[in-house]
């Protein structure tokens, strides 16, 4: 019983991984005043350019490089579109993300032609195991990035909530005017917060293909960055909340695999939607309480 | 010193019109990379998108058949982003018709045909309705913000149609996760033979002009425009705009369950979890491409149902990825609405 409790747990972690990275930056973002839907397209062209960067070279690093620095141009696009141009989130964030999972898909068939079977890395990201052979295992043995992921929790709370950085940020997100008579310039710290939050969501990608699958596929994202967007919405855009969010999500997803390995006969998609199903409900419940930014999916103009 | 000046002009009107050839040329050059990549000349490719596929009258069928899903996704987004409602729950929306319709359609068993389709379609506009229904009430009773609702409800409907397929739907002969086959008189009639072409087309384009005709003659549609245009202007005008938004949205969720009834009524007469491949956010590019109104609705849906068709030729001839139709859409999408902005702006050299 503890055993599989355990295991359960580990399990969560990893699952948890690549969804508290997307919404780590997506917190960083939205607390600036932008939305950004393209997560789900960056995330997916950031594992594919990880992948193809991780093999070209042979080191995992650059991939990692790589994944991280799409994340960060993909969001420097949507800076150009809904900062700089002031175009709607919306459209601008679902474009992006249309436009770079139809590059991605588009790269992977001239790369590798119409390959069935996904290409893999001779070589992937291995788990640490700091407790082998011990009852802990199963919990502990996870990737360094999972490590890294739960770190960032705290990194960003402290990063948003106890540096100059974080007022500013969170100033632009709330009241750009107020901000910009203060005398911080709203158009760069949007920029800054989609760069630091476009890395951390191509982390997210590139980990699925660099450590936890070794491979690229299609469908490798599969609404992960639609999860990390419900995430930081259900944790009322507070890192410490997200991530309990993306533990409840990881955790019934973790559950539900456990089950249906188990040969438990249950409509197991009927678990699946179960998280997406509860963030709905905690949206409509807390209502108008959410403490959204008061200034996303606003562009701000400067008058004159 | 010679310097750009921007100015908050409105553009004169031959820039306007101009406005789309400038986004499809501007786009074709920025693909043109990708073309390029691929080992193919960007000027054979353009041929093979917009030239080729006109020159063939199975290819225009073909056309006419990929137009049709996304024309009403299309309209059903246009519906809702004119009042402000975005509706981005259209691909959710579409299943929920093509559940609706596999039922009535396989149930359909000795109903003259006429009966049979006229219930399949009013399901299916139903089933759009009710899973547009939760979103729509949210946001007019507790202002939850739909955009999120809607996209989460898009992830939903995937896992219970997978749950349909692979619990009680699971055709029982191949053991497949598909529905069975809709009954024969439920099967949409052919419009043009030896095509596809199939009465969805028909119903895509009633529904847009029906649409286009509310928005443009009927109070109800005046006061949507008014609603999009300047929501506290139109609260204070006394339009109830909560009660007109909540129309709107449940209106644009039964047209995108229409896309579903026709997928399953006029193309695979059963359905699948592949149904479709994004049309519900295709028609988010439909309608923005139209700028939301009809008329640019019906040529954007068939210009992208061209580029669609088009990717397939370049495909054959050229071996260019059929995936170069996506990047072309989601560029056009993003070049237009930069593009838009000389609506907005001046631009003017000077000293």
């Amino acid at each position: 019983m503890m055993d599989s409790i355990l295991v359960l747990i580990g399990a969560m972690l990893r699952i948890a991984t690549p969804i508290l990275f997307g919404a780590m930056g997506e917190t960083l973002i939205e607390r600036a005043g932008v939305l950004n839907l393209g997560i789900e397209g960056t995330m997916l062209l950031a594992a594919f350019n990880g992948f193809v960067a991780a093999q070209l070279t042979g080191s995992l690093w650059i991939g990692l490089l790589a994944g991280a620095l799409t994340g960060v141009l993909l969001c420097l696009l949507m800076g150009g579109l809904s900062v700089t141009l002031g175009l709607n989130q919306h459209v601008s964030g679902l474009g992006i993300t249309l436009l770079a999972s139809g590059i991605a898909l588009f790269a992977f068939r001239i790369l590798y032609g119409g390959a069935t079977t996904p290409p893999a890395l001779a070589d992937s990201f291995q788990p640490l195991n700091p407790f082998p052979n011990t009852i802990l295992t199963p919990v502990f043995e996870q990737h360094w990035l999972t490590y890294a992921a739960l770190l960032s929790v705290p990194l960003v709370t402290w990063l948003l909530n106890r540096t100059t950085f974080g007022l500013r940020l969170r100033s632009v997100g709330e009241n750009p005017e107020a901000a910009d008579t203060a005398g911080i310039n709203v158009y760069r710290m949007r920029y800054q917060a989609l760069i630091l939050g476009g890395a951390l969501m191509g982390i997210g990608g590139a980990f699925l293909s660099l450590a936890q699958l070794g491979a690229f596929a299609h469908g490798i994202i599969n609404g992960r960055g639609w999860v990390a967007i419900a995430v930081v919405i259900f944790g009322n855009w507070q890192p410490n909340r997200v991530l309990a969010g993306a533990l409840l999500f990881s955790g019934v997803q973790a559950l539900q695999l456990r089950l249906q390995a188990a040969g438990v006969a249950l409509p197991y998609e009927l678990l699946l939607a179960l998280p997406y199903v509860l963030v709905i409900a905690a949206i409509a419940l807390v209502g108008r309480n959410i403490s959204v930014p008061a200034a996303l999916l606003k562009p701000y103009r400067r008058e004159g | 010193m010679l310097n750009l000046k921007i100015e908050r002009e409105p553009a004169p009107l031959w820039l306007r019109l101009l406005i789309p050839v400038i986004a499809v040329v501007v786009t074709f050059a920025l693909v043109s990379v990708l073309i390029l990549w691929a080992g193919a000349s960007p000027f054979d490719a353009v041929y093979q998108l917009l030239i080729h596929p006109l020159t063939r009258t199975s290819a225009r069928a073909d056309i006419l058949m990929m137009a049709t899903p996304i024309l009403l996704t299309g309209v059903a987004v246009a519906v809702a982003f004119v009042c402000g409602y975005y509706n981005i729950g259209a691909e959710g929306q579409l299943y929920a018709g093509a559940i609706f319709a596999a039922w009535v359609g396989v149930n359909a068993e000795g109903l003259p045909p006429v009966v049979a389709i006229g219930l399949m379609l009013i399901a299916g506009f139903l089933a759009g309705m009710i899973w547009a229904l939760l979103p729509a009430l949210l946001k007019s009773w507790l202002s939850v913000d739909e955009v999120v609702t809607t996209l989460l409800l898009n992830s939903v409907m995937l896992f219970i149609v997978s749950a349909l397929l692979n619990g009680p739907w699971r055709d029982p002969v191949s053991g497949w996760p598909q529905s069975p086959t809709i009954a024969l008189n439920a099967q949409f009639p052919v419009l043009i033979a030896r095509s596809r072409v199939h009465l969805g087309f028909i119903i895509a384009v009633v529904s847009a002009l029906s649409v286009w005709w509310m928005l443009a003659r009927t109070r109800f549609g005046l006061e949507l425009r008014a609603i999009g245009k300047n929501r506290e202007a139109a609260q204070f005008l006394g339009i109830p705009v909560r009660r007109r938004v909540l129309t709107a949205a449940l209106i644009s969720g039964g047209i995108a369950g229409l896309a579903g009834v026709g997928e399953v009524g006029g193309i695979h007469y059963y359905l699948i979890g592949s149904l479709s491949p994004g049309f519900g956010y295709t028609g988010i590019i439909v309608a923005t491409l139209g700028a939301l109104t009809m008329p640019g609705v019906m040529l954007s849906a068939l210009f992208l149902a061209l580029i669609n068709r088009g990717a397939i030729s370049a495909n054959r001839e050229l071996d260019v990825p059929v995936y170069l139709s996506d990047v072309i859409q989601a560029a056009l999408l993003l070049v237009t609405l930069a593009v838009l902005l000389l609506n907005r702006y001046r631009i003017r050299w000077g000293r």
